[in-house]
C-alpha cells in the first residue's frame, strides 16, 4: 500500500474525514512553498494538493489562475515544484503529496523521466486536469511503475459507464468536482452533491475526495458528512493574494486561522457521523 | 501503401499521434454527445439538405475561382486562381462551419452557443448564426483583439451577441479559448460550444474539417472547368488551419498536386516573435488535442506575435501536424512585413482588398509562381475580406479616416 492509501485507510478506520488543502507552488513566491506545506501540515492538513504552475489552466477559476500568474513570474517550473517536495520530504516523511496540474509540463519532461524524478523527491500521486483515462496510456504505465498513485476526476457530468475506467486506471482517490464549473466558483448545491456522490459510491472502489467550491467552515462540514476527503483550493490561495504585500508573517496567520476553521468543521462532521 | 486520407482521424480522434480528447471530466460527456450526434448526421441524407441549401442561400455559395490575370501576368510564372471565400456572407470561410454546428446545435436543443474568436470573423459567423435561430450567443475576445479588430467587434454587437474581452494571460486568441472552455465547463448542460477551428477536443478537428471541405469539392470541380486539370499548388495560411484543410483535404489523395500551409513568421522566425508552431514548435497537449505548439522547454506555452489576430495562436490542428509529420504537405512561413505587401498587390493589381490572414498566403504565392512554368496552375484560398483590418493598414500606411 503507498503512503498515500495507508494515509486514508487509516483515517477511515479512525473515523475521520481527509483534509486535502491546495496551494500553487511557487505562489507568492518560490521561498514560500515549502514553509507553506509545513503549516498546512501542523493546522490539520492530512495530504497536501500541491499545483504545479501552468500558463493556461484552463478548469481554473480567476484566484487560481492569478496564483499560477504569480508563481510564473518567477518562472517556477516542474522541476522546481520537485525540488520543493525533496526539501519538505527533509522534515516530513508522512504526509501524501499529491501533484495537480495540467498535462504539457509532464509531456515537455517526458512521462518516464517526470515519473521517475517526482517518485524520487517524494510525490505519492499525481492529477492531471486534463488527462482523461481514455488517453492515459504510457502516461498510466510510467506513473504505476515508479509506484505514484494516480487520481483521476469525476464530474457531475460523468455518465456510469466511464466509472469503471476510473476504477480500472485510478488509484488512492477520486477526486468528485462538486459543481459544473472551474475552481472556486461560487455556487455549491449541497443536495446534489450528496446525491451524486451517494450514486457514484456504489460504483467506485476509491475513497472519494470533494472539492471545487468548499469556500467556508459551513460548506467544508456539509461536505465532509458525504465524502472521505474535503479539498480545498481557492479559499486558501485568496489569502495569500490578500496578504501576499504584507510578507509571510500574515499569510501565514491567515491561512493558518482558516486551516483552523476547516479542521474543526470537519471533526465536528466526523463526530455527527460517529454518533450516528 | 497508399494512404487512405478519409480514415483519419480514427474513433478517438487520433490522427495518429496527434488529436485526441485531453479535456477537464465536467465535458466528457458533451463531447461524448457531440461526437455520436455528429457521426448521425454527417451520413443524413435530411442534415446534408439542408447544410446545402444553406451554404447555397444563406452564405451564397458556391464562391468564385477566379483568374488573376493581372497579377499573374505581373509576376510571371505560374497561373495564380484565387478561391474566393471572401464572398461569403460575413466576409470569410468561418461561416461554412459555423452554420453546421448552429444545425447541430439547434439538433441537440442548446438554446445558448459561446465562441471563441481571434480576428473576430469566427465571432461574426457565429453571432450571425445565432440570430438567424434565434440563440443567445457570447464570444469570448483577447483584450488586445478587441482594439485591433474594433469594427467586428461592433458588428457582434449589433448582431445581438455579448462580446466578453478577456484580459487574463496574453490577452489574445489563446486566452479566449481558455475562457470559453471555463465557460462551457460551467454552463454545459444548456451551451453549445461552437469552435472556430479544427483543433479542440475530438470531434471538433474532424466536424470543423469537414464542414469547411466544401471549399476544396467546389475547387476540384471549378479548376477541371477552367483548366481541364487538377491545380499544380494549393496555398492557404494556417493559423488554427480550418481554411487550409478545408481547402487541402479533398487533394489529399491527389499526389500531382502540391500544398503548402503558411504560418505567420511575425517579426521573423529566428526572432521569437512569431506565430508558427509547424515551422519552430514541438508537440505537446494543449486545449484538448495533442499537436505542435509554441512552448518553452518547460511545457508553458509561449505568447504569439503576427499582424494578423486570426493567425496569432500558439497551437495549430493535429490533422496539420499529422500531415507535417508524413510530409504530404509542406510549411512555410511569412512575415509581417511580406503580409503586408501581399495586402497591398492584391489591393492594386487585382482590386481585391484581403484579410492580413489570406494575405500570408498571397504573399507565398508571389514567391513561388515566377518558380514555375506558366502552365502551371496555382490556388490560393483567399480565406477573408479586409475590411476589418482597415484600421490595422490605415495606421501602418498612413490613411486617415
Amino acid at each position: 500500500m503507498s503512503r498515500l492509501q495507508k494515509k486514508l485507510t487509516a483515517l477511515k478506520q479512525a473515523g475521520k474525514t481527509a483534509l486535502i488543502p491546495y496551494i500553487t507552488a511557487g505562489d507568492p513566491n518560490p521561498k514560500a512553498t515549502v514553509a507553506l506545506m509545513h503549516l498546512l501540515v501542523e493546522k490539520g492538513a492530512d495530504v497536501i494538493e500541491l499545483g504545479v504552475p501552468f500558463s493556461d489552466p484552463m478548469a481554473d477559476g480567476p484566484v487560481i489562475q492569478k496564483a499560477v500568474e504569480r508563481a510564473l513570474t518567477h518562472n517556477v517550473s516542474l522541476d522546481d515544484v520537485l525540488e520543493y517536495v525533496r526539501v519538505f520530504r527533509e522534515q516530513d516523511t508522512e504526509t501524501p503529496v499529491v501533484l495537480m496540474g495540467y498535462l504539457n509540463p509532464i509531456e515537455a519532461q517526458g512521462y518516464e523521466a517526470f515519473a521517475n524524478a517526482a517518485s524520487s523527491v517524494g510525490v505519492d500521486a499525481v492529477l492531471t486536469v486534463d488527462m482523461p483515462p481514455e488517453e492515459s496510456a504510457g502516461y498510466l504505465e510510467a506513473l504505476q511503475s515508479a509506484h505514484l498513485d494516480r487520481v483521476f476526476l469525476v464530474s457531475p457530468t460523468t455518465p456510469d459507464n466511464r466509472l469503471s475506467a476510473v476504477n480500472e486506471k485510478g488509484s488512492g482517490f477520486v477526486y468528485y468536482v462538486s459543481l459544473k464549473g472551474v475552481t472556486g466558483s461560487k455556487e455549491l448545491d449541497v443536495e446534489d452533491v450528496a446525491q451524486n456522490v451517494n450514486r457514484l459510491r456504489s460504483s467506485l472502489t476509491m475513497p472519494m475526495g470533494i472539492g471545487f467550491g468548499i469556500k467556508d467552515e459551513t460548506t467544508a462540514f456539509e461536505m465532509a458528512k458525504i465524502g472521505d476527503a474535503v479539498i480545498v483550493g481557492s479559499a486558501l490561495v485568496k489569502l495569500i493574494e490578500a496578504n501576499q504585500s504584507k510578507g509571510s508573517y500574515d499569510i501565514h496567520l491567515a491561512i493558518g486561522e482558516k486551516m483552523t476553521e476547516f479542521r474543526d468543521a470537519l471533526d465536528r462532521a466526523d463526530t455527527l457521523k460517529g454518533q450516528e | 501503401m497508399k494512404m487512405d486520407f478519409s480514415k483519419f482521424p480514427d474513433e478517438h480522434g487520433h490522427f495518429g499521434p496527434y488529436g485526441g480528447v485531453f479535456a477537464p471530466e465536467t465535458l466528457m460527456a458533451a463531447l461524448e454527445q457531440l461526437k455520436n450526434e455528429y457521426a448521425l448526421v454527417k451520413n443524413d441524407p435530411g442534415f446534408l439538405k439542408e447544410l446545402a441549401e444553406d451554404l447555397q442561400n444563406y452564405v451564397g455559395r458556391p464562391t468564385p475561382l477566379y483568374y488573376a490575370k493581372r497579377w499573374s501576368e505581373q509576376l510571371g510564372g505560374g497561373k495564380i486562381y484565387l478561391k474566393r471565400e471572401d464572398l461569403n456572407h460575413t466576409g470569410a470561410h468561418k461561416i461554412n462551419n459555423t452554420i453546421g454546428q448552429a444545425l447541430l446545435a439547434k439538433r441537440l436543443g442548446k438554446k445558448r452557443i459561446i465562441a471563441e474568436t481571434g480576428a473576430g470573423q469566427h465571432g461574426v459567423a457565429s453571432a450571425t448564426v445565432a440570430a438567424r435561430l434565434g440563440l443567445e450567443c457570447v464570444v469570448y475576445m483577447g483584450a488586445d483583439d478587441v482594439v485591433r479588430q474594433a469594427p467586428n467587434v461592433a458588428r457582434m454587437r449589433m448582431l445581438g451577441a455579448t462580446v466578453v474581452p478577456v484580459t487574463s494571460g496574453t490577452k489574445t486568441l489563446k486566452d479566449a479559448l481558455n475562457e470559453a472552455m471555463r465557460d462551457w465547463v460551467t454552463n454545459v448542460d444548456e451551451t453549445f460550444y461552437i469552435i472556430g477551428t479544427v483543433a479542440g477536443p475530438h470531434p471538433y478537428p474532424e466536424m470543423v474539417r469537414d464542414f469547411q471541405t466544401i471549399i476544396g469539392r467546389e475547387t476540384k470541380q471549378q479548376a477541371l472547368q477552367h483548366e481541364n486539370k487538377l491545380p499544380d499548388v494549393l496555398i492557404a495560411c494556417v493559423g488554427g488551419g480550418s481554411n487550409a484543410i478545408g481547402l487541402f483535404h479533398e487533394f489529399l489523395a491527389d499526389d500531382s498536386v502540391e500544398m503548402y500551409g503558411v504560418e505567420p513568421a511575425g517579426l521573423g522566425l529566428e526572432t521569437g516573435q512569431h506565430a508558427a508552431p509547424l515551422c519552430k514548435g514541438k508537440p505537446g497537449v494543449f486545449h484538448g488535442n495533442r499537436t505542435y505548439l509554441m512552448q518553452d522547454e518547460n511545457g508553458q506555452i509561449l505568447g504569439t506575435h503576427s499582424i494578423s489576430a486570426g493567425l496569432d495562436y500558439p497551437g495549430v490542428g493535429p490533422e496539420h501536424a499529422w500531415l507535417k509529420e508524413i510530409g504530404r504537405v509542406n510549411y512555410v512561413a511569412i512575415d509581417d512585413e511580406e503580409a503586408l505587401q501581399g495586402f497591398r498587390d492584391l489591393t492594386r493589381f487585382e482590386g481585391i482588398i484581403p484579410a492580413l490572414e489570406s494575405s500570408h498566403a498571397l504573399a507565398y504565392a508571389t514567391k513561388l509562381a515566377p518558380t514555375l512554368a506558366s502552365d502551371k496552375m496555382i490556388v490560393v484560398n483567399l480565406s477573408g475580406r479586409g475590411d476589418k483590418d482597415m484600421n490595422t493598414i490605415a495606421q501602418i500606411e498612413g490613411i486617415e479616416f
